[in-house]
């Protein structure tokens, strides 16, 4: 069911997936495994595309025997996850990915230990994206690579049916008419120079919004990486061997263990940090270039011996990446509060599993592999209970529809509002009640200005759109923070160092021309543990 | 960023320009793709791991475009080799680029043992 109008292709499936990384991949191939008819939609190319293409990501992986290995594993993550997490959901992220990665043999080829068992716990990134396109296609699935979705499509009684975008490099434009839809675009850095990130700009929580779904858990958006300056490479292995140093070449004191993102945020806030990596045992430096191809070849290509050489380093922000809010999740399927409208992966609030800590290093690629598959079945359920796709219109708003006049937007101002409050660290960081205020006022007056002029047009079409996403992202998080009156997890207040057992509850955040948040007091999110 | 599509390796295959994440290259009609949006480019790097020709040089500064010298990149080795430590293509059977990513926990293990033993010894030496 195939028709090519002037300009745009349109299609019709049961389940549409917006977004083709980690989390979009795996959502694709459990709908289609539930029987339904799956298009899947990338802005770049399903299988370098995303923040696992590029990285490898470890899974929380604990076997489920002796059972009291889980067990510990999930009660000492609530206890680090601030009261926020739930130990239902932990338990089925556990025992989905144990189950998932296994049936990847044949796609992906498994590394065996030195007895020869097979180890599944971590995957090199560009490895499993391949593999996972793979599995994707011998599954039938439409791919519709370089295909960036704008906006959903929504029908009379709410439910969502469907979603349009651009095909950047076939031209034109993309309809895909379809009886659900599972958001999975990633979280956002607001184009930070983190690793593999900049497909990731917000979109999906922009679509969502529109359609009248929440967030929740933005508040909790303050992570940062090292890397070598003017380079992208967060690959933060080594740095487990790094001595930092100050302008004057002092050792920069670091606490023991691995959070180091605030001393030295800290001391990028008063001058140039250096770093080297002398302490870093010979055996694991020859073991470097082949348990992380990249994370050398800046050192290479710069002529720098990062063993015996100091280079200057950085801090690149996370935003909702390595951050940990996304998408309000209201039933065990990944469903939004919207109809029809499914969320996974970083699009998705991670707080269920993460708590107010960064899921990185485990649970986040965990919770893609298993939010994934629960959105994709729930969406090919959705689709199949409420019939066919069609009677949506497209809902777009902000940089697509203009509430006002039209006329030109400096993009490239645009975004240097949004980096300015999300990506310093004085700001972000080091938060405090009285900048936040200032944050809040500065981008509201950026949104007033996007939403009522932007427009974008040819070439700027998707990256005004892109920014309007960034945008009100961005206005989430910092009205979270504010909500937030307290410290807890990586959300730390300067003005407001405790954590008050108030606040003892998620914050959900929402809306585009006012922004509201509210105290989570449904308990819907628990499950039964 | 991406710096040079190198004319004489290039044999027009158009992989690069198919799986670039941000659409950077544009296919020419005659010859090697086009360095089209250079300021797109996010330096992942994934152009030169899908080039079997070995043709693509990304620079690593991501901020701004590197001069670069063709013949010195060419003549450094440095191409082609990320697609080697990953073992790609015609590496695949080589047992010296085998795929040792799952060894990173044992490394975090090893460097928080290291942090360990060297506060003991601290604690230790300011006893004595
Ligand atoms: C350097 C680094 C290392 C990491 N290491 C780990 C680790 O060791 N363990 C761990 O648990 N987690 C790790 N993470 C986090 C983990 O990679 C993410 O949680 C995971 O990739 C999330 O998957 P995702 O599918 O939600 O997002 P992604 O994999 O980023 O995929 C999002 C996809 O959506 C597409 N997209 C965006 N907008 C649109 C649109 N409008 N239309 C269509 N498509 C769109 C993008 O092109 C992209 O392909 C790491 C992250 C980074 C940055």
């Amino acid at each position: 069911m195939t028709r090519t109008t002037e300009e745009t292709l349109e299609l019709n499936a049961d389940v549409l997936i917006i977004g083709g990384g980690l989390a979009g991949t795996w959502a694709a191939a459990a709908a289609r495994r539930a029987g339904a008819t799956v298009i899947l939609a990338d802005k770049g190319y399903c299988g370098t595309s995303g923040v696992t293409a590029t990285a490898g990501p470890g899974h929380w992986w604990i076997p489920p025997d002796p059972p009291e290995l889980r067990e510990n594993a999930i009660a000492n993550r609530r206890k680090t996850g601030f009261g926020l997490n739930d130990a239902g959901w932990m338990a089925r992220t556990l025992a989905l990915t144990w189950e998932s990665l296994p049936t990847l043999a044949g796609f992906y080829d498994f590394s065996k230990d030195e007895s020869g068992a097979p180890q599944y716990r971590a995957l090199r990134g560009p490895e499993y994206m391949r593999a996972l396109r793979r599995l994707v296609e011998s599954l039938g699935i439409t791919i519709l690579d370089h295909s960036p979705a704008l906006e959903l499509l929504q029908r009379p009684d709410g439910s969502v049916s469907g979603a349009r975008g651009i095909r950047r490099q076939k031209g034109g434009d993309w309809q895909v008419n379809a009886g659900a839809v599972v958001l999975a675009t990633g979280g956002t850095s607001f184009l930070s120079r983190l690793l593999g990130s900049h497909t990731n700009t917000g979109d999906g929580y922009l679509m969502a919004a529109e359609a009248g779904a929440e967030l929740s858990g933005m508040e909790f958006t303050t992570y940062h990486t090292v890397a070598p300056v003017r380079s992208t490479m967060t690959r933060t292995m080594s740095y487990a061997f790094a001595t930092y140093y100050d302008e004057d070449g002092a050792v920069i004191p670091m606490p023991p263990g691995p959070d180091t993102m605030r001393p030295l945020a800290r001391a990028l806030l008063e001058g140039k940090v250096f770093c080297d990596l002398s302490r870093t045992p010979e055996d694991i430096r020859a073991q470097v270039p082949t348990i992380s191809p990249n994370f050398m070849l800046p050192f290479r290509r710069w002529g720098i011996d990062p063993y015996s050489e100091r280079f200057e380093v950085t801090l690149h922000g996370e935003g909702t990446i390595r951050g940990i809010g996304g998408l309000r999740i209201v039933g065990d399927d990944c469903a939004t509060s919207v109809p029809g409208l499914f969320a996974a992966g970083d699009t998705a609030t991670r707080e269920l599993v993460a708590g107010a800590i960064s899921g990185g290093g485990n649970i986040n690629s965990a919770w893609a592999v298993s939010s994934g598959q629960w959105a994709g079945r729930g969406a090919a359920r959705f689709s199949a209970e409420n019939g066919s796709a069609s009677g949506g219109r497209p809902i777009g708003q902000a940089s697509l529809r203009p509430a006002s006049v039209e006329r030109d937007i400096d993009l490239s101002q645009a975004l240097l509002a949004i980096q300015g409050e999300m990506l310093s660290y004085d700001k972000n960081i080091f938060r405090h009640g009285s900048k936040l205020k200032r944050s809040a006022d500065l981008l509201d007056d950026a949104w007033a200005n996007v939403d009522a002029h932007a427009r974008g047009s040819g070439d700027t079409r998707l990256r005004t759109r892109e920014t309007a996403a960034m945008l009100a992202t961005a206005r989430w998080c910092i009205a979270s923070a504010l909500a937030r009156d307290e410290s807890r997890g990586m959300h730390q207040r300067e003005d407001r160092p405790e954590t008050d057992p108030r606040f003892n509850r998620r914050i959900l955040v929402g809306g585009l021309d006012k922004v509201w948040t509210q105290s989570d007091y449904g308990r819907a999110l628990e499950l039964a543990s | 960023m991406i710096e040079l599509v190198i004319a004489e390796r290039c044999t027009g295959c158009n992989a690069c320009v198919e799986i670039c994440p941000t659409n950077v290259l544009a296919p020419s009609l005659n010859g090697p793709p086009e360095i089209a949006h250079q300021q797109d480019c996010q330096t992942c790097f994934m152009c030169e791991l899908y080039c079997r020709e070995d043709a693509i040089y990304v620079a690593p500064d991501c901020e701004n475009p590197t001069d670069v010298d063709k013949d010195e990149i060419v003549a450094s080795g440095l191409l082609g080799e990320f697609r080697r430590n990953h073992g790609w293509d015609e590496w695949a059977a080589d047992p010296r680029f085998g795929n040792e990513h799952w060894r990173m926990e044992s490394v975090f293990l090893r460097a928080r043992d290291m942090a360990i033993a060297e506060a003991a010894a601290k604690r230790n030496s300011a006893q004595q």
